[in-house]
C-alpha cells in the first residue's frame, strides 16, 4: 500500500525569490522531538556561498524596495499576513510536530506572527513621521531631517520561537525600504523555511527577504564580516557569537543591534524603536531666498 | 541671398543663476576683511579718486554745484595729496556749471539723462536729452533703464533703448542704471547687467539714489560677476558704479575688497570702478585725518559742501 | 513653413567662451591688505599643563609631558600631560563618583544652568578661545572667531535647554543617563568637537572623560577651565591629555558606560572591536569623501563658492569636506576656469591674520600624508592645479590644490586626504552623478547644485550620505543633526537626535 508512505519534504532556501538548494548540496535531518527519532524533513544546510548569493540578491533589491511608497511596503506586508492567514492550519501543524506545541501554543504563535505582520504593515508609513524632525537652525536655512533604510540588513533569529520570533526582527528591518538575509533558527527551522514559501509567491519582491537554514556557527562569520552588509539584528541569544559579531561587524562599521527578547508575545517586543534600529538619518540643507 | 552673416543672439536664459544666500553670504565674508594702516589709508585715497560726487535734487542751484565742484577738484584743502574725485554727477541743467567750475581740473562731469529717475518718458526724448546733456559738456552719462520693459519680459526694448542712448552719447560715456531695489532679484540684476553690457554699456551702475535698497554689497557682487563673465566671453571691460545708501568708508572700502578679489587689479581704477556717494566723502576724509594723526576726528572740521 | 531647431549647444559655446584660458584676472598688489594680526597678549598659556580630574588641574600619575607646539611657527607653546593607565582610572573614578553622587541626583533644571553657565562663559572668553585655537592648531583666526567657538557656545546653550526636557524628548518613556562618557576627538576643531561631546552628555545626566586629540590640546584644558570657573561639579567633566594610548585606556577601561569618537575610520574600526561584547555603547563620527555634485543648471558662480568653502574650509581638515567634485560636462570647463581665478585669491599665511583664508597643516605628520597623496595623484596622470601664493619657511603648509582628469579608480578619487586637495571628476547624466557619488565606502555627506527644485530632492534622497547640502556646503548648526552612512560611523550629535545616543529608554 504505497500510499501510506509519507513523503518526506526537503526544505529548501528561500533566495532571491526563489526556493533554492544549497550550493553546497549540504542536507540536514530534523526530526520530530515526539515520538523521538522520526525524520519529519530534510532541510537544507546553507554555506557560505549561500550567504554570499543572498546579500547579493538582497543589495540588488534594496534599492528598489525602498523607492517604493510606504504604502505599497505596508500593502505587501498586509497581504503577508492575509497569506499566513490563510495557511494557518499548515504553519501550525509544523509548529506542532517539529517543536511539539500544543495546539493551542502552535495557535497562538502563528496568531501572533500574523498579528505582528499586521502591526508593522501599519508603520510603513508613519514611522517617518515620528522620526523626522525640522531642524530650527540660526541660518537662512531650511533643515530638515528624515529617515531612510540602513541598506542591507543581516538577521540573526532566535532559535525559538522561531515563526514569531523571524516575524518579529524581519518584518521591522523590511518595512523601512532594507532588504535582510536572515540566519534562520538552527534547531527548529521548519516553519521559518514554510514562511520561505509564502514569500515566495507573495508580491514582496525577490530579494527583499533571504531566508537561509543551517549551521549559525559556520554561516555568521560570513554575515558578520560581509563587506556589503550594513548591519546585523542579533537575536540569536548566544553571548559568545555576539561577541564574535559585534567585532567582525567592525570590518565595514556596521551597524550591530543586540536583541534580547524576553517575552516575543508581549507588545514590548514590537513597535517603532525596532524600526529606528535600521535607519540612518539624513540632514539635508538648502537656503532660503529668491 | 543663401548665406547671412551670423547674428549674435544674446539669450537671457543661459545667463547664469543667483542663489540669493550665497551670494549674500559671500558678500558679507568679504565685509570681514580687516582693513589697516596702509591699505586703509592706499584703500581711501583710491576710494576717493572713484567718488561720484553727485548731487540730484530738485532744489540743486548753481551755487550748490559750484560748491561741490570745489569739494571735487580739492576734497582735503589742507592736504593737496588728497586726490581729486573721478567726476560730479548733476542734472543736466547744472552741466555747463560743472563744466565751468572743474574746466582744467581733471574732474569729469557727468549728467543724468534718459528722463531720469523713473525712465517713463519717450525714447525720443531720452534720446534728446542725452544729445543735449553731452552737447552742453556732459563727459557721461547715466541713464536709466525701462525697469517695467524689463520686468515684463520686454528685452528686446530695453536692449534697443540703451544701444540708441549709447550712439545718442557719441565720445560720452554711458553708464547704465538697472535701479536693481526695483528689479528686486539677483536673477534679475544679473540679467538687466549681462542686458545693458551687450547692448554697449561702458559702466553698469546699480541705483538711481531715489529707491531703497540701493547698492547693497550682495547686488554689487552680483553685477561684478557678471562684468566678470562679460569679460570672459568677449575680453572687453566694462565698469561699475554702485550707488545709493553708500555713507561710510567701512562701506566704501567693503567696495574696494568686492573688486579687489572678484575682478582683480584691473579694475582697481576710476576707469573702471566709481563709488556714487556725496555724504561719504566727508568719512573718507576723517578716516584718512584719522590715520595720519591718530586722533578721532569731528564733523565741524570738515565742510559741508 | 519651416521650424527652425535651435539646439542646446548655446550653453556649451557660451561655456567654451567663458573658459578660454585668456583673458585672465589678474590679482596682485593694485592694493594689498597691510598685515592684520590678532593680538596674543591677552591669551595665557602655562609652560606646562597637568590633567583636569575631579574639577582640579593635578599632575600626571605618568610623570609625563609632551610639547604641543604652533603649527604654523613650529614653536613650542606649552607641555601637556601624557595620560596614563592609572590617570585614566582616576578620571574615571571622579566621573563615575560624580556621577552617582552629584550629576545623576541634581534636578535636570539645575543641570541645564550649569551648561548654560559654560555656554556663557566660552561667549565671554571666545576672544582669548579663538586665539588659543588657531595658535594650537593652524586655523585661520577668523574661523576660530567666526565658526569654531561661537558654534561651540551655541552648542552648548542648544544642549542646556534640553536637559529639563528629555521627558518630552522622549514621550512616554523615562530617560535615564548612562553614566560615565568617554569621548575622543579629534585635532581639526578641537573646541567645536569637544562642545558636540560634552554638552549632550552632561545635558542627559551623564559625566564625562574627554580626550582631546594629541596636537591640539590647549582649548579643551581651557574649556575645563571654563567649567571650574562654572562651578561645575568636581568629576563632571574630566579632561586626559594624551595620544593614542591615552585614548585606548579610556576605551577599555570597565567603568565607561559610552564611547564617543570622532576622527578616522581606521581608528574607529579598531575602537568599534574593542568595545564588541562588554556591553558599552558606541557612536562614531569617522571619515568622509564627499561628493559636491554641480548639475550645469546651478548657480555658477555660487556653486563655486561652496567648492571652494567645501575644500579649502579649515585646509581641508574637515571629515565632510566636499573632496570629490562632481561637475556636469558641459560646464567642466567653466568651473575649472572660475576655480583657479577663485584660488589665486586665497591668502594663506599666518593664521592669527584676520584675512588668511587658509592657514596651517595641522601637523608635520599630516602634511607629509597630504604630500604624498597629491604625488600619487600627478603619478596616476591627474593633472594639477596650485595656487601660486608664496609659502612661509616655517610651520606647515599646503597651497589649495585641485585636480582635474581624475578618474574614480585614482587614489586622490577614492582616499580621504584630509587637505587642501579637491579631485575634479565629470558626469553625463544624473544617474551617472548619483551613482559615481555614492561609489564609496563613506557616507558623512555631500553637496548638491541645482537651480531645479525637483531634482533637488531626487538626487539628494538617492545620496547615501548622512548630511546633504542643496545649494550649499559645510554649515553646521547644534540644532541640526550630523553624522554619517556606512564607514563614515554612525550616531548622530545635534538636535533632538543628539540626545538619543546618551540616554537609556524605559518604559
Amino acid at each position: 500500500m504505497s500510499a501510506d508512505i509519507p513523503v518526506k519534504k526537503t526544505y529548501k532556501l528561500y533566495i532571491g525569490g526563489e526556493m533554492v538548494r544549497t550550493e553546497s548540496g549540504r542536507s540536514d535531518p530534523i526530526y520530530a522531538p515526539k515520538p523521538k527519532k522520526t525524520l519529519l524533513a530534510n532541510v537544507s544546510r546553507g554555506s557560505r556561498k549561500d550567504v554570499r548569493d543572498a546579500v547579493g540578491k538582497a543589495r540588488a533589491a534594496q534599492d528598489g524596495w525602498a523607492k517604493k511608497t510606504g504604502y505599497l511596503r505596508g500593502q505587501i506586508l498586509y497581504r503577508m499576513a492575509e497569506m499566513l492567514e490563510g495557511r494557518a492550519g499548515s504553519f501550525e501543524k509544523v509548529l506542532r510536530e517539529s517543536r511539539g506545541l500544543s495546539p493551542a501554543a502552535a495557535k497562538r504563535e502563528v496568531r501572533g506572527a500574523i498579528d505582528r505582520l499586521v502591526h508593522y504593515a501599519g508603520w510603513s508609513d508613519k514611522y517617518g513621521a515620528l522620526l523626522s524632525t525640522i531642524n530650527p537652525v540660526a541660518s537662512s536655512y531650511y533643515d530638515f531631517s528624515v529617515p531612510e533604510p540602513t541598506g542591507v540588513v543581516g538577521i540573526v533569529a532566535p532559535e525559538t520561537p522561531e515563526l514569531l520570533g523571524l516575524v518579529t526582527h524581519l518584518a521591522p528591518v523590511i518595512v523601512s525600504g532594507n532588504a535582510a538575509v536572515v540566519l534562520l533558527s538552527e534547531r527548529h527551522p521548519l516553519a521559518a523555511l514554510e514562511l520561505g514559501e509564502v514569500l515566495a509567491t507573495s508580491d514582496l519582491p525577490a530579494g527583499v527577504a533571504n531566508l537561509i537554514s543551517g549551521r549559525k556557527e559556520e554561516l555568521v562569520p560570513h554575515l558578520a564580516r560581509h563587506m556589503d552588509v550594513n548591519a546585523i539584528a542579533d537575536a540569536g541569544g548566544d553571548a559568545a557569537l555576539s561577541k564574535a559579531i559585534a567585532e567582525d561587524a567592525a570590518v565595514n562599521v556596521k551597524r550591530v543591534k543586540r536583541y534580547a527578547v524576553r517575552d516575543d508575545f508581549a507588545d514590548a517586543a514590537q513597535g517603532l524603536d525596532f524600526i529606528e534600529a535600521f535607519l540612518e538619518t539624513k540632514t539635508t540643507w538648502h537656503p532660503v531666498g529668491v | 541671398m543663401s548665406m547671412s552673416a551670423a547674428v549674435p543672439v544674446l539669450d537671457l536664459s543661459l545667463v547664469p543663476r543667483v542663489d540669493a544666500v550665497g551670494v549674500e553670504e559671500r558678500a558679507a565674508a568679504l565685509g570681514k576683511r580687516s582693513i589697516k594702516k596702509e591699505a586703509k589709508r592706499s584703500g581711501i585715497r583710491l576710494a576717493i579718486s572713484m567718488l561720484d560726487l553727485t548731487t540730484l535734487e530738485g532744489k540743486d542751484s548753481e551755487g550748490k554745484v559750484r560748491q561741490l565742484c570745489r569739494k571735487a577738484v580739492r576734497p582735503l584743502p589742507a592736504d593737496p595729496t588728497v586726490p581729486h574725485v573721478a567726476a560730479v554727477c548733476v542734472y543736466p541743467n547744472l552741466v555747463p556749471v560743472a563744466k565751468d567750475a572743474l574746466a582744467g581740473s581733471g574732474v569729469k562731469v557727468a549728467s543724468v539723462a534718459t528722463g531720469f529717475p523713473a525712465g517713463l518718458v519717450p525714447l525720443p526724448v531720452k534720446l534728446d536729452e542725452t544729445r543735449r546733456a553731452v552737447a552742453m559738456g556732459a563727459d557721461e552719462v547715466d541713464m536709466v533703464i525701462d525697469r517695467g520693459a524689463f520686468l515684463s519680459g520686454g528685452f528686446t526694448a530695453v536692449f534697443e533703448e540703451i544701444a540708441a542712448v549709447k550712439a545718442a552719447c557719441g565720445p560720452a560715456h554711458l553708464k547704465v542704471i538697472l535701479e536693481t531695489g526695483e528689479l528686486e532679484t539677483y536673477d534679475n540684476v544679473r540679467k538687466a547687467s549681462h542686458l545693458a553690457m551687450a547692448a554697449g554699456a561702458d559702466f553698469i551702475k546699480t541705483s538711481t539714489g531715489k529707491v531703497v535698497p540701493a547698492a547693497t554689497p550682495a547686488v554689487v557682487l552680483v553685477m561684478l560677476e557678471a562684468i566678470r563673465d562679460h569679460y570672459f566671453e568677449t575680453g572687453r571691460r566694462v565698469g561699475l558704479k554702485p550707488a545709493g545708501g553708500i555713507r561710510t568708508s567701512k562701506q566704501a572700502l567693503h567696495l574696494l575688497v568686492l573688486v579687489k578679489e572678484t575682478l582683480g587689479d584691473a579694475w582697481l581704477t576710476p576707469d573702471l570702478f566709481r563709488i556714487g556717494a556725496s555724504t561719504v566723502t566727508n568719512d573718507l576724509l576723517m578716516q584718512l585725518a584719522k590715520e595720519s594723526s591718530g586722533r578721532y576726528q569731528s564733523a565741524d572740521y570738515f565742510t559741508k559742501d | 513653413m519651416s521650424t527652425t531647431v535651435k539646439d542646446d549647444t548655446a550653453r556649451n559655446e557660451a561655456a567654451e567662451k567663458v573658459a578660454a584660458e585668456k583673458p585672465r584676472l589678474e590679482f596682485g598688489g593694485a592694493w594689498k591688505y597691510a598685515p592684520s594680526p590678532e593680538a596674543t597678549d591677552h591669551v595665557e598659556i602655562a609652560p606646562r599643563y597637568g590633567l583636569f580630574i575631579g574639577g582640579r588641574f593635578v599632575p600626571p600619575r605618568s610623570k609625563k609631558h609632551f610639547p604641543t607646539i604652533n603649527p604654523a611657527t613650529e614653536e613650542a607653546l606649552s607641555e601637556v600631560a601624557d595620560a596614563g593607565a592609572a590617570d585614566v582610572d582616576a578620571a574615571v573614578r571622579a566621573a563615575e563618583e560624580a556621577h552617582r553622587r552629584r550629576w545623576s541626583k541634581l534636578s535636570p533644571a539645575a543641570r541645564g544652568k550649569y551648561i548654560y553657565r559654560i555656554a556663557r562663559l566660552i561667549q565671554e572668553k571666545s576672544r582669548a578661545l579663538a586665539v588659543l585655537e588657531t595658535m594650537n592648531g593652524g586655523k585661520p583666526i577668523k574661523e576660530s572667531r567666526d565658526v569654531d567657538v561661537p558654534l561651540a557656545a551655541a552648542h552648548f546653550f542648544y544642549y542646556a535647554g534640553w536637559a529639563d526636557k528629555l521627558s518630552w524628548a522622549f514621550r512616554g518613556r523615562r530617560a535615564e543617563s548612562l553614566g560615565v562618557c568617554g569621548q575622543i576627538i579629534p585635532w581639526n576643531f578641537p573646541l567645536l568637537m569637544a562642545a558636540w561631546k560634552i554638552a549632550p552628555a552632561l545635558a542627559c545626566g551623564n559625566t564625562v572623560v574627554l580626550k582631546p586629540a594629541e596636537t591640539t590640546p590647549l582649548t579643551a584644558l581651557a574649556l575645563a577651565e571654563v567649567c571650574r570657573e562654572a562651578d561645575l561639579p568636581p568629576g563632571v567633566v574630566n579632561v586626559v591629555t594624551g595620544a593614542g594610548e591615552t585614548g585606548a585606556h579610556v576605551v577599555n577601561h570597565p567603568g565607561v558606560a559610552k564611547i564617543a569618537f570622532t576622527g578616522s575610520t581606521e581608528v574607529g574600526k579598531v575602537i568599534q572591536r574593542a568595545v564588541a561584547g562588554t556591553g558599552k555603547r558606541l557612536t562614531l563620527e569617522l571619515g568622509g569623501k564627499a561628493a559636491n555634485i554641480v548639475f550645469e543648471d546651478a548657480a555658477i558662480d555660487q556653486a563655486v563658492e561652496g567648492i571652494v568653502n567645501g575644500i579649502y574650509f579649515n585646509q581641508g581638515h574637515v571629515c565632510c569636506a566636499g573632496s570629490r567634485l562632481l561637475v556636469q560636462e558641459s560646464i567642466e570647463p567653466v568651473v575649472r576656469r572660475k576655480l583657479a581665478h577663485r584660488i589665486a585669491t586665497l591668502r594663506l599665511g599666518n593664521p592669527l591674520d584676520k584675512n588668511t583664508d587658509v592657514g596651517a597643516i595641522n601637523s608635520g605628520a599630516q602634511l607629509a600624508k597630504i604630500r604624498e597623496l597629491v604625488q600619487s595623484g600627478v603619478d596616476e596622470g591627474a593633472e594639477l592645479h596650485q595656487s601660486a601664493c608664496a609659502i612661509p619657511v616655517k610651520g606647515f603648509w599646503f597651497p589649495p590644490t585641485f585636480f582635474t582628469g581624475v578618474a574614480q579608480s585614482h587614489r586622490i578619487a577614492r582616499e580621504e586626504i584630509f587637505g587642501p586637495v579637491l579631485a575634479v571628476m565629470t558626469f553625463r547624466t544624473p544617474e551617472e552623478a548619483v551613482e559615481k557619488a555614492n561609489n564609496t565606502p563613506y557616507g558623512l555627506s555631500a553637496g548638491v547644485w541645482t537651480d531645479k527644485g525637483s531634482k533637488i530632492f531626487q538626487v539628494s534622497s538617492r545620496l547615501r550620505a548622512g548630511v546633504v547640502w542643496a545649494n550649499t556646503f559645510n554649515k553646521f548648526d547644534p540644532a541640526s543633526p550630523f553624522g554619517g552612512y556606512k564607514e563614515s560611523g554612525f550616531g548622530r550629535e545635534g538636535g533632538v537626535q543628539g540626545l538619543r545616543e546618551y540616554v537609556e529608554l524605559r518604559a
